[in-house]
């Protein structure tokens, strides 16, 4: 659903990440929202309380929709962290596992 | 049943608040016809800004029938709860597992094990609080989570918690749902005694009724003198955190940390004398956090979602007032600081005693002359 708008204009390095143990690639400088996104890859969590599915949404840091464990650090908002080689990103089934 | 001049009413209850909309709701399911006048938003409101124990433990040091008093509502509670539900379909979320307090060095245990003595040892003590002072072993039993500098704690079986703002919704429609009418914006300016009973001039018009009840939280203060009573009230200030919501960890409300039904976890509360500023501050917020994260370090790691103050609604000696007016009978004041605790003797016991026209001689010691006597010289 969603493209790069200039994938062939402005190569950029590739970086390699996981997302629930599976590899996907973005590119050096997204956002992890985007390269979600990009990924198809963009349901990242569901709901605490009625358990829907979420996605990210404002890509500015405001609404929480996009929350993911990064690392190992839970509710993350991947709109405003960037890729790194070997990121490790699960996404989030209700509530935060506390401590997590 | 409104009348050509407004409402006319067996009783007027003033403030919707959970104090307002207990005694509302008790008064109505005995099939009173009830109007109940509230204030809007810009009003004071601890029912919408409160912490939501069910508490008992340190309940009723200075006052022994105060921790009977407390100690019968939270028994009554579960009653409260079924029939809001049947009648609302709206779950109060009320839970009894048992509560604690818990100190983070041994001096604190220690303050907290001696009040304790005090308060079991009145002699007029008339109820069994339950309470027992638990090492960190036996803690970390039954609270897994806690941190290495809690040293012990107190549990009490009658303790609990609940949903507030649920219980406040629920009491709203409950009463509605007997025929109660609510008028929203109509603070009160003026209640005079008349033949017939009150009339009642508020910024919606004219209310007349048999009898008024006086529950308009710090509002007391100004409205209690209409009828021939006092009500030495005034606000204080508290602070609470909350957090995202998180997986259950916390079986047990602890008096500063509960988890609620929702998986939020609520840090609270101070108790500051800041008149009628209700703004938070980053020093109390801090220290709030700080004292939590002791007790739960995996808190370290949630983030917080909101916090703010409120105030609370608070008599002298910290015990709520139930007063009967001498002058203008049919008046009656009802205030205490802690409605959600005390919502299921407000509406089961406190409202049939309104409702008969006259509150119970065993109520007598939460009357206000108490304020009246002279401290020792
Ligand atoms: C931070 C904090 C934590 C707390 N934690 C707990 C807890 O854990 N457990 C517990 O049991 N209690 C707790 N409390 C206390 C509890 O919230 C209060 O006891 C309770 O909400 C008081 O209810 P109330 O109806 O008397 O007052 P309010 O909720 O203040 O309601 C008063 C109502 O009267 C109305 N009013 C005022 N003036 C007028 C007027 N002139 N005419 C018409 N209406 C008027 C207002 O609009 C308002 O709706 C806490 C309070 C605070 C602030
Ligand atoms: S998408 Fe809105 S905060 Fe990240």
């Amino acid at each position: 659903m969603f493209r790069r708008l200039d994938d062939a204009l402005t190569p950029a390095p590739v970086v390699g990440l996981t997302v629930d143990g599976t590899r996907i690639e973005a590119r050096a400088g997204d956002l992890l929202a985007a390269a979600l996104l990009a990924a198809g890859r963009g349901l990242c969590r569901t709901t605490p309380v009625s358990g829907a599915p979420r996605a990210p949404y404002c890509m500015m840091g405001v609404c929480f929709e996009c929350l993911v464990t990064v690392d190992g650090m839970g509710s993350r908002q991947a709109c405003l962290v960037p890729v790194r080689e070997g990121m490790v990103v699960e996404t989030q089934r209700g509530a935060r596992v506390p401590g997590r | 049943m409104a009348g050509m001049s407004g409402d006319d009413a067996d009783f007027a209850v003033l403030g919707g608040g959970l104090v307002g909309a207990a005694t509302a709701w008790g008064l109505a399911r005995l099939g009173r016809r009830v109007v109940v006048l509230d204030e809007g938003d810009v009003a004071h409101r601890a029912s919408r800004g409160n912490f939501a124990l069910v508490w008992v433990q340190s309940k009723g040091l200075g006052m022994p029938r105060y921790a009977a008093w407390t100690r019968q509502s939270s028994d009554l509670w579960s009653g409260l709860a079924d029939e809001l539900k049947r009648e609302t379909g709206i779950d109060t979320r009320f839970e009894r597992p048992g509560g604690f307090s818990l100190a983070l060095d041994e001096a604190e245990l220690e303050r907290r094990v001696a009040m304790l003595r005090r308060l079991h040892n009145q002699p007029e003590m008339t109820v069994a609080l339950g309470t027992e002072i638990v090492d960190r072993g036996r803690l970390a039993g039954m609270l897994p989570e806690i941190g290495p500098d809690v040293v012990g704690g107190v549990y009490c079986p009658f303790d609990g918690h609940a949903n507030s703002l649920k219980l406040l919704r629920a009491l709203h429609a409950g009463m509605q749902h007997h025929g109660a009418v609510y008028r929203g914006g109509c603070a009160v300016q003026a209640i005079e005694p008349s033949a017939d009973g009150f009339r009642i001039r508020h910024d919606g018009g004219e209310t007349r009724a048999a009898r008024v009840v006086l529950a308009a939280g710090i509002g007391n203060a100004r409205l209690a003198p209409m009828v021939g009573l006092e009500a030495k009230v005034r606000p204080q200030r508290g602070q609470i955190l909350v957090t995202e919501r998180l997986q259950p960890f916390l079986r047990h409300p602890v008096v500063t940390v509960r988890q609620t039904d929702e998986g939020s976890v609520m840090l609270g509360d101070s108790q500051e004398e800041a008149g009628f500023d209700d703004s938070v501050g980053t020093d109390v917020l801090a220290t709030i956090a700080r004292r939590a994260t002791r007790m739960f370090p995996l808190l370290g790691r949630a983030n917080v979602v909101r916090s703010w103050a409120a105030l609370r609604v608070m008599t002298r000696d910290g015990f709520p007032i139930y007063a009967a007016s001498a002058r203008h009978p049919g008046a009656f004041l009802v205030t205490c600081h802690s409605g959600v605790t005390l919502a299921a003797a407000h509406a089961y016991v406190l409202a049939p005693m309104l409702a008969a026209g006259a509150l119970a001689p065993d109520l007598a010691a939460f009357a206000p002359e108490r304020f009246d006597v002279s401290p020792p010289g």
